[in-house]
């Protein structure tokens, strides 16, 4: 951290200046004990170097949806750098400074990345430009409103410089109280294609991965987790294992057995060699099929209601028509392309941790606590990671505090800890398993009169430090029944829910409780619509109140040419969801595949996501959020088998979505002068019900268990 | 008995248990982590290197087999194809994540150099063992279609 807190003393001497970090040294800094951390400072994220580079620091981890562009296009065009002159630098584990402002500490998630950052960021490069400015004027004796800024260069007239030639000035100017914010129209680089900064690494294989990060003296190590979540190691015969060339060690942690080794490769063989006697006695021993009746049976009961308006008992009794549905939604797996891994090391009293954080400051204590240090004598080295997916943080850091152990187990120097795709797909901490049960009813003239829906699954919340006062005090986890009850609202409305107990550790995974909410809802909705005799869209158009979900929708109409015949073979199915603050409509046009499960062919996307910073890279999450939902909804399921084991174990039982398996995408972005929005994760939840209402048309088969390879095929 | 090889056009050598995959003694004994372990089984296409100028899973290659042969990773591939398609990828910004590109990018350019004018078809073979968990596939497509076209102007 002491890196980034630069006296004026030290900002001279590099002859670089560091503009937000002024700001809090010249004011608090001296009020402050030093003690104390640094008060929080909102422009701590330029850095403009005499040779004319602008460093944007990010606070938020890189795993592929953009935020590192989307930050440092906010800074760069409230400064009016030139985005060739941009580059971006991962920041330190500080809180004080770098925290989510929706979270309170360093974090990424909840698609919150450019919300949060919106007007943070936008001041740190707006406040930097007055003070080159305000440079520039007392250089040549103009006034400051004389001055223009564009594309890098700072200009009066026939004067001109860079940033870099006017950076030693502008260090020793105080930064302006409130900085002026552009108005909209004045932007250059929000609401552009900008190129993403991490294209070239990331194409020609320089980018650097916590998993590539290599330590003199260092060994690899990989682990042993008990086949069953809950299990212990009971004693160890590591013979065979130590006798593999190459294997150093053999270590058992409260985690697993670790295996240590010159290289992975004998580290995985090691692993392999061992034989291990685990104590099952308090894992969890239930099937899926038997969380999926037991899930099922409390599902038939109200449980804790979240919403209840009217009589749905007494509606559902007098209704016309009637339907009924149980939905069953497995555990899923994130599976990143990177598998969780860590690089540790000590230099005397001081740590090192190389890791690709989604909670920095979060992982990094709990790393130094495990092993001893001083949180400020430890220092994280944040990389890119590959992939997330919402796996890479728990309530509990357990992989952070698995890494630490191992690391600490061996205890002659740095460590590199990688989990096999094997620890990573068996590994838990899987999307919950979930059964709902809906009941809908029809008056005669076809309206929705009563809507009944009890979701049971478990709450990956509940007991930890990251538990809220709902539940706390109610019992009632919003992940469970998230966006049920404002989806739609009905005279006679009934939502409930159960938090399940099992012994299989779950956790958020993209979207979170949408992924199995918005597919009930919406392909319940759509076959009461069609009991009704009822358009889809225009069906959804009368029930629908937010404004801003029925723009996507019908937006998402008009360019699929809803109504219009589809090629013969083919059908077209619709959902719209709101999700972490955007909006998503979905038409997914589906054929039926040589193997029994939809072919989806192209998928037409409204969104609406406040002001879009950048389009492209909207555009590329809405496909990203449509390719990962579709891959789990067609192929994959986490499956508890006899005795609690995990029967997948790799991507050739954990089935990926594949090229040919990914639909054309055509996405439609809605003009909006609102805050920005996430889109990590909203592009996701219609995808799945979208499909499975095409299916229903084509086949005639109501889906109700996911995956499709599972219950949907026809 | 130490294997020797060719890597990117130079001599390299690796002195321990033959059977090692090759992915391992390139990221951890000769330093090249471009290329990634995503699965250790042949099924990501992550690790993807070309052996004799052809795509090849290096996780499930032992070391031995390349004795005497020519390795090229994501580090040292050249010619007009491989630039074909490194301008393609940056220019759509096909990654997200990132971790897979490697992978990717390698089998694209052994793609274009058998097929220079390569069809959804060819593409959705050539590609099928190359898994983005990211989904970027919709622009892994159109940089090929993008590098193929460069190619033949």
């Amino acid at each position: 951290m002491n890196a980034i807190t630069p006296t004026r003393r030290n900002f001279l001497q590099s002859a670089s200046l560091v503009l937000g970090m002024t700001l809090p040294l010249g004011k608090a800094a001296s009020a402050a004990p030093a003690q104390s951390g640094l008060p929080f400072a909102p422009n701590a994220f330029v850095r403009v170097s005499p040779d004319n580079l602008v460093t944007v620091i990010i606070k938020h981890v890189e795993f592929g949806q953009g935020p590192a562009t989307g930050l440092a296009t906010l800074v760069a065009d409230e400064m009016d750098a030139d985005w060739s002159q941009i580059r971006v630098e991962m920041s330190p584990a500080n809180d004080p400074l770098y925290k989510n402002l929706a979270f309170g500490t360093m974090g990424t998630g909840g698609s919150t990345a450019i919300g949060n950052s919106w007007l943070q960021m936008r001041s740190a490069g707006a406040s930097a430009k007055a003070m080159l400015v305000e440079a520039a004027a007392k250089r040549w004796g103009v006034p400051a409103a004389s001055i223009k800024v564009s594309k890098g260069v700072v200009s009066s007239g026939r004067r001109k410089a860079s940033f870099g030639e006017l950076a030693a000035d502008a260090a020793q100017l105080k930064p302006p109280e409130k900085p002026v914010l552009k108005t909209p129209d004045q932007f250059t680089l929000i609401g552009r294609d900008t190129p993403r900064v991490d294209s070239v690494a990331k194409t020609n294989g320089t980018a650097m991965f916590t998993m590539d990060i290599q330590r003199p003296g260092m060994v690899h190590s990989a682990i042993a987790h008990p086949p069953a979540f809950g299990g212990t190691v009971k004693s160890v015969i590591d013979s065979a294992a130590l006798a593999v060339p190459g294997v150093l060690a053999v270590k058992t942690i409260p985690h697993g057995v670790v295996v240590y080794a010159r290289d992975s490769y004998a580290a995985r063989k090691g692993v392999a060699a061992l034989d291990v006697t685990w104590d099952l006695s308090k894992a969890e021993k239930r099937t899926t099929e038997e969380l999926y009746a037991q899930f099922a049976e409390a599902a038939e009961t109200p449980g804790k209601p979240v919403e209840k308006t009217g009589d749905t008992a007494a509606a559902l009794r007098g209704a016309a028509k009637k339907l009924e549905a149980v939905y069953q939604f497995p555990y899923l797996a994130h599976a990143p392309m990177e598998p969780l891994d860590a690089v540790l090391e000590m230099n005397g009293d001081r740590l090192d941790v190389w890791l690709g954080s989604q909670f920095q400051v979060g992982e990094l204590t709990a790393i130094a606590a495990t092993l001893g240090v001083p949180f400020e004598k430890a220092t994280l080295h944040q990389q890119f990671a590959g992939g997330s997916f919402g796996r890479r943080v728990t309530p509990a850091m357990e992989f952070a505090v698995e890494a630490a152990l191992a690391f600490k187990a061996w205890g002659k120097g740095p460590v590199k800890h990688v989990w096999t795709r094997e620890n990573d797909i068996r590994g838990g901490r899987y999307r919950p398993l979930a059964v709902h049960v809906v009941r809908g009813g029809l008056d005669p003239s076809g309206k929705i009169v009563a809507w009944d829906q009890v979701v049971a699954a478990q709450s990956f919340m509940k007991g930890t430090p990251m538990e809220g006062p709902e539940l706390k005090n109610k019992g009632i986890d919003d992940a469970l029944t998230e966006g049920i009850a404002e989806s739609y609202k009905f005279a006679n409305h009934y939502v409930g829910q159960h938090i399940m107990e099992a012994g299989v550790p779950t956790l958020w995974w993209r979207s979170v409780g949408n992924t199995h909410t918005a597919y009930a809802v919406e392909t319940f909705v759509d076959q009461l619509l069609e009991m009704a005799g009822k358009d889809p869209v225009a069906g959804r158009l009368e029930l629908m109140e937010d404004p801003r979900t029925r723009a996507v929708l019908a937006r998402a109409a008009e360019i699929a040419g809803w109504g219009s015949k589809p090629p013969a073979g083919r059908a077209r199915g619709v959902a719209a969801w709101k999700s972490f603050g955007s909006y998503v409509a979905q038409v997914a046009e589906v054929s039926k595949g040589a193997d029994g499960l939809p072919k989806v062919h192209k998928v037409w996307v409204a969104v609406d996501c406040g002001i879009a910073v950048n389009p492209n890279v909207i555009r590329a999450q809405m496909e990203s959020g449509i390719g990962y939902g579709l891959g789990h909804a067609l192929y994959s399921e986490v499956e508890l088998g006899e005795g609690g084991i995990v029967k997948q174990e790799n991507f050739d039982s954990y089935r990926s979505l594949r090229i040919a398996e990914m639909p054309a995408v055509e996405v439609a972005i809605l003009a909006s002068d609102a805050n920005p929005t996430g889109v990590g994760e909203p592009g996701l939840p219609p995808i799945a019900p979208a499909v499975a209402n095409a299916w229903r048309k084509l086949t005639g088969k109501a889906v109700r268990r996911l995956p499709f390879a599972v219950g949907g095929r026809a | 008995m130490a294997t020797d090889f060719t890597l990117n056009g130079k001599p390299a050598s690796f002195d321990g248990d033959p059977e090692t995959p090759l992915l391992y003694v390139l990221r951890d004994h000769l330093g090249l982590t471009g290329t990634k372990y995503g699965c250790g089984i042949a099924q990501c296409g992550a690790c993807t290197v070309h052996l004799d100028g052809k795509n090849r899973r290096s996780c499930v290659t032992p070391v031995s087999m390349v004795s005497g042969r020519q390795v090229t990773t994501i580090e040292g591939v050249a010619g007009k194809e491989a630039e074909a398609v490194h301008n393609a990828w940056v220019a759509i910004d096909v990654p997200q994540c990132g971790f897979c590109q490697s992978g990717q990018v390698m089998s694209a350019i052994g793609l274009l150099r058998i097929k220079k004018k390569p069809s959804d078809s060819d593409i959705d073979a050539a590609m099928a063992g190359n898994i983005c968990r990211c989904a970027t596939y919709v622009r892994i497509r159109q940089a090929i279609h993008d590098a193929a076209h460069a190619l033949e102007a």
